[in-house]
């Protein structure tokens, strides 16, 4: 067949599309995940894999088991919606552990700025003020009680 | 890095997330495009007097179309991990449905065609050439030195087949980029069906540009005369598809004022300011009107051909200024404003960064050095062809 001798090049370049072809499925044999797309388009054994990650948030359901001091003062205050590791950062092994893992002592200076820093695209009820006009770098626990923040007892109204 | 911010913006929208990087990508792809379809002008529409710069650009489409996602990994950050687009495909997301579109069009449409298009000169090369030269020479002939009269007419038409196919890979290739943007609903910068069709024409703009810049240049290079037969014909479709070009993006420039939904007042009055520049000067009068004018003029006047050649030079650079500058407009414009309507931030670009102004400048010219390469691989000029094909004709008479 002379047409097959006069095309024959172009076998040869179907050859290498198709060689090129297999490699590639080997390939990817190999290196895609054998659950990849168990549960969706992500590989399965990662859900698994996360579940056996170590728990750093105790909840704050722990912490109140044995703070029912604080969770007294907090829960009259406008933080009472607050989780109490929202702030103090994940204390799982303090939990566990109370006596020997003891959990850092918070910078009110910086911290309350977190969420009370002076931003338009907060909602203008949101309590909000500018850090450096409000205290001038004074911790704000100088004034407020961070637990339960509005000061009555020292202006007789809220902030 | 402080960035200065006007208004009121979300604290996501201040820092800008697509950098020059993503100018350049849309840019390069165009030029592939738009490169192909005039070559496409030869093969399939039988236009013959661009027939000399039809293997340049075919090269051009190559050189650029191999650089073109270099942007985006080097703005993703890991380039390795691209090749999950084609290990686990996912269908719904049209980002990643690029990786087969860009690997079909280099590898179904761009290579076969140059491929088939060259065949005759790889064997006759494969066989005068020696040292490294020959070895790659003979790879590429993948084994087969037949190129009897019938091998090569059947190379012609699968090739004719394979630009067939091609011309609407190619529409695929930047329409898609287009689309990308287009489909960003929450952007009324970018938001528009007409985008597809924008990127689409001003990718033909650009391609058909670049490759007129390039013969012109090759041929000074060279000391051969310019064929002005074809060159004017270049300018022509490169006038042509400008108008419709320009037509469109007018279009959808008047829609936005006629229609002035609850976005028009803020985009416009960034069009007034932070884009006056990029948008009203550099992109609509100086890389569009100007050269639309300049060409027009060669279209309706008699004039030499001296004068005919520096206007294609200016009416061309201009061209190239102004796509990359629509590119810019779109990408860079489309992350300027705030969602809210009420403020607008700055791009900051680096300079020896990563995404910086220097990646850049190295990412545009890289695809001229690849081109480069390709050239002297694979002569375009059938001057040099003959004279091979005479001497391996007479290797063929010595056996």
């Amino acid at each position: 067949m002379k047409i097959f001798k006069d095309a024959g090049h172009l076998f040869r370049l179907a050859s290498v599309f198709l060689v090129g072809g297999v490699l590639f499925l080997v390939l990817r044999g190999f290196l895609v995940p054998s659950s990849f797309g168990q549960y969706g388009h992500y590989r399965g054994n990662a859900v698994k894999e996360a579940a056996t990650q170590p728990i750093s948030y105790a909840g704050h359901q722990v912490c109140e088991s044995c703070h029912a001091d604080i969770l007294e003062v907090k829960s009259k205050g406008v933080h009472k919606g607050v989780a109490c590791e929202a702030c103090h950062g994940p204390l799982a092994k303090h939990a566990d552990d109370p006596a020997s893992v003891q959990p850092a002592k918070l910078d009110t200076a910086v911290l309350c700025f977190r969420c009370h820093e002076a931003n338009l695209a907060k909602p203008k009820n949101f309590p909000q003020v500018v850090s450096a006009e409000h205290s001038g770098g004074a911790p704000c626990e100088t004034c407020h009680q961070p637990h339960s923040p509005a000061i009555v007892a020292v202006a007789g109204g809220s902030q | 890095m402080q960035i200065p911010v006007e208004g009121f913006m979300y604290p996501n929208e201040v820092e800008l997330q697509w950098s020059v990087l993503i100018v350049l990508y849309p840019f390069l792809t165009g030029l592939v495009a738009g490169a192909f379809i005039l070559a496409s002008l030869e093969r399939v529409f039988m236009v013959k007097a661009v027939k000399p710069t039809y293997r340049l650009a075919l090269l051009t489409a190559l050189a650029f179309l191999i650089v073109a996602p270099l942007p985006l990994q080097l703005h993703l950050g890991h380039p390795e991990r691209s090749f999950e687009m084609y290990l686990t495909p996912h269908r719904s997301s049209a980002m990643a449905m690029f990786g087969f579109v860009y690997l079909w069009y280099l590898l179904a449409v761009l290579v076969v065609e140059i491929w088939l298009d060259y065949r005759h000169d790889i064997v006759v090369m494969s066989q005068c050439t020696t040292g490294w030269k020959r070895l790659v020479y003979r790879a590429l002939t993948l084994g087969s030195s037949n190129i009897s009269e019938r091998s090569l007419h059947i190379d012609e038409r699968v090739g004719w087949l394979v630009t067939v196919i091609g011309i609407p890979s190619a529409f695929l290739l930047h329409g898609y980029v287009g689309f990308i943007f287009g489909s960003v609903k929450a952007n009324p910068w970018w938001s528009s069906p007409l985008m597809p069709v924008v990127f689409l024409f001003s990718a033909m703009v650009s391609g058909i540009a670049i490759v007129l810049l390039l013969y012109m240049l090759m041929c000074r290079i060279r000391r051969e005369p310019i064929d002005m037969g074809c060159v004017d014909t270049v300018a022509k479709y490169l006038f042509y598809t400008f108008i419709i070009d320009f037509s469109l993006e007018m279009l959808d420039l008047i829609h936005r004022i006629y229609e002035a939904d609850e976005s028009f007042r803020s985009l416009d009055f960034m069009v007034h300011t932070r884009l006056y520049l990029s948008q009203v000067v550099i992109q609509i009068l100086l890389g569009t009107v100007l050269p639309i004018l300049l060409i027009g003029a060669t279209q309706v006047l008699k004039l030499a051909e001296k004068q005919r050649k520096w206007i294609y030079v200016v009416a061309g650079c201009l061209t190239m200024i102004g796509i990359f500058a629509m590119r810019w407009n779109v990408v860079i414009g489309g992350q300027l404003f705030s969602k809210s309507f009420l403020g607008y931030t700055t791009y900051k670009m680096g300079f020896a960064t990563r995404e910086g102004l220097l990646t850049a400048v190295v990412l545009t010219v890289l695809p001229f050095v690849i081109l480069w390469v390709l050239v002297k691989l694979l002569p375009p000029w059938p001057e040099k062809n003959s004279a091979l094909s005479s001497v391996a004709v007479a290797a063929h008479g010595a056996d």
